[in-house]
């Protein structure tokens, strides 16, 4: 085999940078799952993933803690959620056209407000954690990170517990797979589809911040970029499973991973604008190859309103 | 005189369908209107300087109702193409890079093909719109072969657009105008030749091109496509029931691929048209389509996929672009006018959703009053 090929599964560096940018897109991409059980699906992530991410770095500007900071990006992101939940599932606007709306407004928020404030954030410490850090090549990405990012060891279990093993989450799968039956059992369908959204937001939010300090230590408006509608097509590529969202996440964050770290493997420099365009060549791609034929929620993207089909 | 009034009375009465959702339209707005008056009075400048700087700067100043008008244009455009694949049901909302490569395609002969012609302008246009169309086709060939949903491949298509559309401009055997003898620090194209370019209409010194009455008449042609032909009404049988659709023999494939197409080529067209028309001093970036096609996207939304009602929806969210410009003049923050355009769009998406579900409810509640 030749010797990159051999460095493109063994490189260190890589798997390292491919978790780090994993995690980001398996915050938005868990929460984005329980939301679309619910039978709905939110662009606006985009837009949460970016102001938790901007929301993170004014609060530890102003105030330098990192967990107060992350708290705050996870606020953030539950507040675009509400704008997101409220407006297409209680007002029965556009799912769509309000999480357009939101992504673009806060793209250009972000970028208006940037210089307004005189940004300074910084990484998080390493924590590496004794023993498991040690297992080679994989040992330093999973377990050799800075601490904000181990935050997603917690949310992912979390989650699947809250829609696995709770009465809430039996309620948020049956209202996604037919609301009407779910209406007429009692479950106040879309307050469940709000509550999902709110989840996502929170997480997002979250997964923006931890972003920050985990990964970038410093905000640009152009962070996030499109890492919202990769984590919604992890989440499709998974066919609606969490298992799936999460390897769809480690896929995605691989590709984000060559983009960094390819020229260094292959020693030599690529066309710059070839490698960003890498992530969503390659998401298209792969759904194309392996996209799941696995049925979707029976209700994705139908609002739901009582007494109509 | 008596009798003549009576009768105007008795057209003018409107249903209560129509009342409620004028009510709903001005419940909304006024809303809209408040919140923004509260943002900018806590901002510290004021509401009436704000209005004013905007109109201003969109119609009254010397010349500025032509900048409106030219911004029309391909928000027009692009709007009436979203309007097509909404009522197929198809949720098309790539159009930003559908535009960007259609001006990407179109800047190959415009651009390129330096002697310039009628012929030359013709050509770039029409491939402006199959580049758009190509593009959002990948998007219907992914759905209707691997069923990937069209929401996400469009909007992962418009990632890919920008990207490809800035590397043909790191070229010179491409896109990149190369100048001999300095750094190309400036990567756009070279300008459209002179001979390519749309006419420039002037109306006491308001300058548009072309661009706007060939929309105004796609619009309409669009609006009689929609509502007097077959295949306007095939695809509207399948955005309203695709079962119902497949029954009557309507192929989802073809009629759903003929919608898709046909949005993508008129973002193409917009592209092209607006790099024809003068935007950006003629040249190609890749920063080109400046969010027109999300606007236009907007606007189709907010006009409920006509064509016709996208015309003066086109002018308004125009308007607030060519308005924004004076703001900043005036010392007022410009970002507030993407605030107030995204409040001025919920306000108006809402209306029309809450007043359609309760005339579906009330419907529904005098059918099983009768059981």
């Amino acid at each position: 085999m030749p010797g990159f090929l051999v460095n493109l599964l063994t490189d260190g560096p890589l798997y390292e940078s491919t978790f780090r940018l994993a995690v980001v897109l398996a915050f938005a991409a868990v929460g984005e799952w329980v939301a679309e059980r619910a039978g709905t699906i939110n662009i606006s992530v985009e837009a949460m993933l970016l102001g938790g991410h901007f929301g993170a770095a004014i609060s530890f500007t102003a105030m330098p803690n990192f967990a107060l900071a992350i708290a705050v990006g996870g606020m953030i992101g539950v507040f675009i959620a509400a704008l997101q939940a409220w407006l297409s599932h209680f007002f029965a606007a556009d799912q769509f056209g309000i999480g357009l709306t939101l992504n673009i407004l806060l793209l250009g928020l972000a970028a208006f407000l940037q210089p307004r404030f005189d940004l300074e954030t910084q990484l998080a410490n390493v924590a590496s954690i004794p023993l498991l850090s040690d297992i080679p090549v994989l040992g330093p990405a999973l377990f050799g990170q800075r601490w904000p990012m181990y935050a997603i060891y917690a949310f992912i279990p979390l989650t699947w517990w809250l829609v696995k093993r709770t009465n809430w989450g039996l309620e948020v799968r049956a209202v996604g797979e037919d609301p009407q039956a779910a209406d007429v059992s009692g479950i106040n369908v879309n307050a469940r589809r709000r509550q999902t959204i709110l989840y996502a937001g929170l997480l997002s939010g979250v997964g923006g911040a931890v972003y920050l300090f985990g990964q970038v230590g410093r905000f640009e408006s152009s962070n996030i970029g499109g890492k919202g509608i990769i984590a919604i097509a992890a989440v499709i590529f998974g066919g609606w499973t969490l298992r799936g969202a999460l390897a769809g996440c480690l896929l995605f964050g691989y590709v984000d991973a060559l983009r960094l770290n390819l020229p260094m493997i292959l020693g030599y420099g690529l066309n710059s604008q070839l490698l960003a365009s890498l992530p969503f060549l390659a998401t298209i791609v792969v759904m194309l190859l392996f996209a799941r034929q696995t049925r979707q929620p029976a209700a994705l993207a139908r609002p739901f309103v009582r007494g109509l089909k | 005189m008596n009798m003549v009034s009576r009768s105007a009375v008795g057209r003018l009465r409107f249903s209560s369908d129509q009342r409620e959702l004028a009510l709903l339209y001005v419940a909304c707005l006024v809303g809209a209107l408040l919140i923004s008056l509260l943002l900018i009075e806590f901002n510290g400048s004021s509401w009436s300087r704000a209005v004013n700087a905007l109109v201003d700067g969109a119609f009254q100043s010397p010349g500025r109702w032509g900048e409106t008008l030219r911004r029309t244009a391909p928000l027009l455009l692009v709007a009436v193409g979203s309007g097509v694949a909404t009522k197929a049901g198809i949720v098309n909302i790539g159009q930003e890079g559908q535009l960007l490569v259609g001006a990407m395609g179109g800047a190959f002969i415009l651009t390129l093909v330096q002697p310039g012609s009628p012929i030359m302008l013709v050509l770039g246009i029409a491939l402006g719109a199959v580049a758009g169309a190509l593009w959002a086709g990948l998007a219907g060939v992914l759905w209707y072969w691997r069923r990937i949903p069209i929401v996400l491949s469009t909007l992962l298509l418009v990632y890919l657009a920008s990207q490809i559309a800035a590397f043909t401009l790191t070229r010179g055997a491409l896109l990149l105008n190369v100048v001999p003898g300095e750094p190309n620090r400036l990567l756009q194209s070279a300008a459209v030749a002179a001979g390519s370019r749309l006419g420039i209409i002037e109306v006491f010194g308001n300058r548009f091109s072309l661009s706007v009455p060939i929309a105004l008449v796609i619009a309409l042609a669009f609006s009689w496509l929609l509502s007097r032909t077959t295949w306007g009404f095939r695809l509207k049988v399948l955005g309203l029931n695709s079962r119902t659709a497949q029954r009557a023999g309507v192929s989802h494939f073809r009629y759903g691929m003929s919608a898709i197409l046909v949005s993508g080529a008129m973002a193409g067209t917009a592209g092209a048209m607006m790099l024809a028309g003068g935007e950006s001093q003629y040249k190609f970036s890749s920063g080109f389509s400046s969010s027109v096609g999300w606007d236009g996207l907007l606007v189709s939304l907010v006009a409920r996929n006509s064509p016709i009602l996208a015309v003066p929806v086109a002018v308004v969210f125009a308007a607030l672009r060519s308005g924004s410009m004076f703001l900043s003049v005036a010392g007022i923050e410009a970002v507030l006018v993407d605030v107030v355009r995204a409040l001025l769009v919920v306000a108006l998406f809402i209306p029309p959703a809450i007043s359609e579900l309760r005339r579906k409810r009330r419907a529904m509640a005098r059918q099983t009053e009768r059981v």
